[in-house]
C-alpha cells in the first residue's frame, strides 16, 4: 500500500510534469516564459535588487511574502543584517510549492476549458443537426397537413356524391314503386276483364238460345247528303286515295304559302335592319374620320346586289345574314368604342344641335320683337297726327248720324207694317165670321123659304141672332126687305180694311135665289 | 238573368241538338224532346230499358238511345215520330254506341271490345271491325267527318287503322311505335294524327294522314307521362298536359316545344289570380289559377265573390296518395280558346269536370260537380 502510494505519487508527479510540458498551454508557456527571464538573467544584475537597496528589497520581499500568507523572511528588529538562510530557503520552498499548486490549478482549468470547448462544439453540431431535423419535420408536417386537407375535401365530395346517388336511388325507387302500382292496377283490371270473359263464355256455352244480332228498321232512310250510295270498287278506292292525297297536298300548300309569306316578311325586315345599320354606321364614320371611308366604300359595293332578283337564292340569303351579322358586329364595336370614350362625343353633338335650335329661336324672337316695335312706333306716329284723327272722327260721326236716321225710318216702317198686318188679320177674322154668319143666315132663309112655300104659310120669324156684326144686319135686311141696296153695305165693310176696291154693283147672284 | 223551372234527368244525359233548336233529356227510360226557346215538350219517346247513353245525330234529325245492359240501341226520328229503329246486339253485348259523322251509321262497341259493328241506317248493312283497342280514347273522327282513326291491338302490337267514313273503306293500316297506345286525336285540319302512349312513358307520336310518322316527342323518361292532349283550333299548336304538372306546347312546323307552362304551388309570375271567397263557411273555397287572364268578372255572385289576390299566392295543395294508380296529380284538362289565344288548364285534384270555351273566345265555362262558373276575358281595346 505504501509502495503503491509512493509510486502513485511519483507517477502522478511525473505525469503531471510531462503533461505540463507536453500540453504546453499558451498560458503555461507564457507563464513559464515570463518566468524564464527572471531565472535566465541571474548572471546579469536584476533590476530589482542591487548592492545598495538590499534592505529595501528585503523589506519589500517581506511584505510580499507576508501578503501571500507565508512567514516573513527577515525580522527587522534583528541587528544582524545577515539573512536567515533557513527561513529564506523555507520561503523559497513555500513559494515553489505555491507555484506548483497554481500551475496545477491552471492545468486543471485548461483541461476543463478544453473539455468545455469540445462539449460546446459537440453541442453546436448537435443543435445544427437538430435544427435541420426540425426543418425537415416541419416540412413533413405541412405536407401531411396538405394531404389531410385534400383527403378531407375528397371525403366531402364523395359524401355529396353519395347523397346525390342516394337521392337518385330514392327517386328511382319512387318511380319504380309508382310504375309497380300502375302495373298492378292494370294487371288487376285485365284479370277482372278476363274473369268476366270467362264467365261470359261459360254463360254462352251453357245458354241454349243464342240471341242473334238484328236490326229492325221501319224504313230505310236516305243518305245525309242525298246522293245514292255507290258500290265499293277499285275505282272508289282509288278515288279515296286520291282525295286523301289531295287533302294532304292542299294542307302542305297552304302551309308552304304561309311560310313563304313569313319568310318574305322576315327577309324584308332583315334588309331594312341592315340598311338602317349601314346608314347609321356611315353617318358615324363620316363624323369621326375619313380614313375609314375606304372600307365603307367597299361595304357599299358589297351591298350593291339587287335584292329583289336574288332573294330566292340560298346564297343571297346567306349573304344577307352574313352582311347583317357584320354590320351588327361593327355597330356593337362602335357603341363599345363610344362607351369607352366616355359620354363626351354624344352629348356634344346633341348640345350643338340644341344650341343651334336655341339660337334660331332667339333670332326669331328678336325679329318678332323688332317688327312689333316698328308697328308700335308706327302706331304712335300715326296717333300723333291729330287733324287726321279729327277728320276720322268727323267721318265717323256723320256715318253714325246717317245710320241713326235710317234706323229710325226703318223702325217706323216696321211699326206701320205691324199695324197693317194686325188690321189685316182682324179683317180676315171678321170676314170669316161674317161669312160663317152669312152662310147660317142663308141656310135659315132657305129653310124659311121652303117652309113658307109649304101650306103652313106665314111663319116669318126673325131667325138671325143679334150677335152678328153690321154686315150681317145688312144681309138680313136684304133677306127681309129686298129693295134695300146691299152694295153699299158691302162697300162699307170692305173700305174699313183699307182697300178701296169697288165691289161690282150687281145683284149678289151668289145667293142663288132670285127674289120675286 | 232568368231561370227556367227544374227538369228531371238521369245519368247526366241532357244534350242540345247540334242545330241548337232542341233539347233532349233522358228520364229513366223516357226520352223527352223540348223546344229550346219555349221548353215545351215536343216529343216523348219510350225506350225498352233505362237509357245509358244518348246522342244526337249531326244533322239533328235522329237521336240514338243506348241501353248497355240489354245490349239494345234505339233510334228515334224527330221529323217522323212514328219511325222507329231498334238494333239488338244479341248475346255479344254492348259497351258503347255512337253516331258516325254523317248521321246515318251507328258504331257499336261490343263487350270486351271484341269488335265494332257498323250499322247502316240507309241500307241495313253491317260491317265489322275487329280488334279495336280498349283504351282511353281509341276512336276519333276527323273534324270534317271524312276519316275515322281507330286504335287496334293484334299480337301484342298496336296498330292504327284509318277508314273513309263514306263507305267504311280501310284507307291505311299501320303499326305504331308505341308499347301501349292510350289515345289518338286528329288535328282540326285533318292532316295530322296525334297518338300518345299510356302514362307509364311520356311519348307522343305524330302521323300524317297517309300513315307516315312525322315526328316523336318525349319530354322525360321514367316518370308518369302524358295525361291530356289538346289541339289548338288552327292546328298550329298541340298542348300536352302531363303528370309532372306542366303543359308543353308543340308547334306544327318543327314539332318541337315552343312553350312550357308550370303549375307551381306558389304563384308569383302571372298577371292576376282570382280567388273565390265563399260566404258560407261549410263549403271549402275553390281556388283556381288560369294563365293569361287579364280581367274576369263572375256572373253568378249570389253566394260567393271573386277578389284579386296579391302575388305571391299560395295554392293549397292536397298531396295525392302515391300508392294509388292513376294519381290525381298532373294536368288533366286542357282547352284552347277558339282564336287560339288562350289555353285553360286544370291541374291537380280540383273539382272541375270540364273546361269549355265560348265560340267567340271571350268566356270560359268551368263546370264542377255541383257548380258552374263563367269567366269573362277582357277584350283588348282597339287602340292597342
Amino acid at each position: 500500500m505504501f509502495d503503491w502510494m509512493t509510486i502513485h505519487k511519483k507517477l502522478f508527479n511525473k505525469l503531471l510534469f510531462c503533461k505540463m510540458r507536453n500540453l504546453y498551454s499558451p498560458l503555461l508557456r507564457h507563464f513559464s516564459q515570463s518566468s524564464l527571464p527572471l531565472h535566465r538573467n541571474t548572471n546579469v544584475q536584476s533590476a530589482f535588487c542591487t548592492q545598495q537597496n538590499v534592505q529595501e528589497c528585503l523589506s519589500h520581499i517581506n511584505q510580499e511574502v507576508s501578503s501571500l500568507g507565508l512567514p516573513t523572511v527577515w525580522v527587522e528588529l534583528d541587528e544582524s543584517s545577515d539573512l536567515n538562510v533557513v527561513t529564506v530557503l523555507n520561503c523559497m520552498y513555500d513559494l515553489i510549492q505555491l507555484h506548483h499548486r497554481s500551475l496545477r490549478t491552471l492545468e486543471n482549468i485548461e483541461v476543463e476549458q478544453l473539455k468545455s470547448n469540445s462539449k460546446l462544439d459537440y453541442l453546436q453540431l448537435s443543435t445544427t443537426r437538430l435544427k435541420e431535423q426540425l426543418e425537415c419535420s416541419k416540412r413533413e408536417n405541412t405536407g401531411l397537413l396538405e394531404r389531410e386537407r385534400q383527403l378531407q375535401q375528397k371525403v366531402k365530395s364523395l359524401q355529396n356524391c353519395l347523397k346525390n346517388e342516394k337521392e337518385e336511388v330514392q327517386k328511382l325507387q319512387n318511380i319504380i314503386a309508382s310504375r309497380a302500382t300502375q302495373y298492378n292496377h292494370d294487371m288487376k283490371r285485365k284479370e277482372r276483364d278476363l274473369n268476366k270473359l270467362k264467365e261470359r263464355l261459360n254463360q254462352l256455352l251453357a245458354d241454349k238460345k243464342e240471341r242473334k244480332q238484328a236490326i229492325d228498321v221501319l224504313n230505310n232512310i236516305g243518305r245525309a247528303d242525298g246522293k245514292r250510295s255507290v258500290w265499293k270498287t277499285e275505282k272508289t278506292e282509288a278515288k279515296h286515295e286520291g282525295e286523301m292525297y289531295k287533302a294532304l297536298l292542299s294542307d302542305y300548300d297552304a302551309r308552304q304559302r304561309d311560310l313563304v309569306l313569313e319568310n318574305a316578311e322576315l327577309r324584308k325586315v332583315l334588309q331594312q335592319m341592315k340598311n338602317d345599320m349601314v346608314s347609321l354606321l356611315r353617318l358615324k364614320k363620316l363624323t369621326q374620320n375619313g380614313v375609314q371611308n375606304q372600307c365603307n366604300g367597299t361595304q357599299v359595293e358589297e351591298d350593291g346586289f339587287d335584292p329583289s332578283k336574288e332573294l330566292f337564292c340560298v346564297h343571297a340569303c346567306e349573304k344577307l345574314t352574313n352582311s347583317l351579322r357584320l354590320q351588327w358586329r361593327r355597330l356593337k364595336s362602335h357603341v363599345e368604342q363610344l362607351d369607352s370614350q366616355g359620354i363626351e362625343t354624344v352629348p356634344r353633338e346633341s348640345h350643338e344641335e340644341e344650341m343651334d335650335k336655341l339660337k334660331l329661336e332667339v333670332q326669331q324672337c328678336k325679329d318678332l320683337i323688332q317688327t312689333q316695335q316698328h308697328l308700335l312706333q308706327h302706331q304712335l306716329n300715326s296717333s300723333c297726327d291729330e287733324i287726321a284723327s279729327l277728320r276720322n272722327d268727323g267721318y265717323m260721326l256723320q256715318e253714325k248720324e246717317r245710320l241713326r236716321g235710317e234706323w229710325k225710318t226703318l223702325e217706323e216702317q216696321r211699326s206701320i207694317f205691324d199695324r197693317e198686318r194686325k188690321n189685316f188679320t182682324e179683317a180676315a177674322i171678321r170676314l170669316s165670321h161674317e161669312r160663317k154668319a152669312f152662310e147660317e143666315d142663308r141656310a135659315t132663309w132657305l129653310k124659311h123659304q121652303f117652309l113658307s112655300l109649304s101650306p103652313c104659310g106665314d111663319l116669318k120669324k126673325p131667325l138671325l141672332s143679334d150677335t152678328t156684326g153690321a154686315s150681317s144686319t145688312g144681309v138680313c135686311l136684304f133677306l127681309q126687305r129686298p129693295p134695300v141696296d146691299i152694295s153699299t153695305s158691302f162697300e162699307i165693310c170692305i173700305s174699313t180694311g183699307g182697300k178701296n176696291t169697288q165691289m161690282p154693283r150687281s145683284k149678289p147672284a151668289y145667293c142663288g135665289i132670285k127674289c120675286h | 238573368m232568368n231561370f227556367s223551372e227544374v227538369f228531371k234527368q238521369s245519368n247526366q244525359l241532357c244534350k242540345v241538338s247540334p242545330d241548337g233548336k232542341y233539347l233532349a233529356t233522358c228520364v229513366q227510360y223516357r226520352l223527352v224532346i223540348r223546344d229550346i226557346n219555349t221548353l215545351q215538350i215536343l216529343n216523348l219517346y219510350t225506350c225498352l230499358d233505362q237509357i245509358s247513353h244518348m246522342e244526337w245525330s249531326s244533322d239533328s234529325l235522329f237521336i240514338l238511345c243506348a241501353m248497355y245492359k240489354r245490349g239494345l240501341v234505339q233510334v228515334w226520328s224527330l221529323e217522323q215520330p212514328d219511325w222507329h229503329c231498334k238494333i239488338d246486339e244479341g248475346s255479344i253485348g254492348l259497351v258503347s254506341s255512337r253516331w258516325s259523322p254523317d248521321g246515318r251509321h251507328i258504331l257499336n262497341t261490343t263487350e270486351f271490345h271484341l269488335r265494332i259493328t257498323v250499322w247502316s241506317l240507309c241500307t241495313k248493312a253491317v260491317s265489322y271491325i275487329k280488334y279495336p283497342k280498349a283504351c282511353q280514347k281509341g276512336l276519333d273522327f276527323s273534324r270534317d267527318g271524312c276519316y275515322m282513326a281507330l286504335a287496334e291491338r293484334r299480337d301484342c302490337k298496336d296498330y292504327v287503322s284509318i277508314f273513309v267514313c263514306d263507305d267504311w273503306h280501310l284507307l291505311r293500316h299501320f303499326e305504331t311505335e308505341t308499347q301501349d297506345l292510350s289515345g289518338l286525336e286528329w288535328s282540326p285540319n285533318g292532316s295530322v294524327l296525334a297518338v300518345w302512349e299510356s302514362c307509364l312513358e311520356y311519348k307522343i307520336l305524330l302521323y300524317s294522314l297517309d300513315g307516315r310518322l312525322l315526328s316523336t316527342y318525349s319530354a322525360y323518361e321514367w316518370s308518369l307521362g302524358v295525361k291530356s292532349v289538346s289541339w289548338s283550333p288552327s292546328s298550329q299548336f298541340l298542348a300536352i298536359g302531363s303528370f309532372d304538372e306542366k303543359v308543353r306546347i308543340l308547334n306544327h312546323i318543327t314539332w318541337k316545344k315552343v312553350a312550357q307552362f308550370e303549375h307551381p304551388a306558389v304563384i308569383d309570375n302571372t298577371k292576376t289570380v282570382y280567388k273565390e271567397i265563399e260566404k258560407r263557411p261549410t263549403v271549402t273555397s275553390d281556388e283556381m289559377s288560369l294563365h293569361n287572364i287579364t280581367v274576369a268578372s263572375s256572373l253568378f255572385s249570389t253566394q260567393s265573390k271573386y277578389e284579386i289576390s296579391p302575388l305571391p299566392v299560395q295554392i293549397p295543395v292536397v298531396k295525392p296518395d302515391p300508392d294509388r294508380a292513376n294519381p290525381k296529380i298532373g294536368v288533366s284538362a286542357l282547352a284552347f280558346s277558339s282564336d287560339s289565344r288562350y289555353v285553360a288548364t286544370k291541374n291537380g285534384g280540383f273539382q272541375v269536370h270540364s273546361l269549355n270555351w265560348h265560340r267567340s273566345g271571350d268566356s270560359l265555362t268551368l263546370i264542377g260537380k255541383d257548380q258552374l262558373c263563367l269567366c269573362y276575358m277582357d277584350t283588348e281595346q282597339d287602340d292597342k
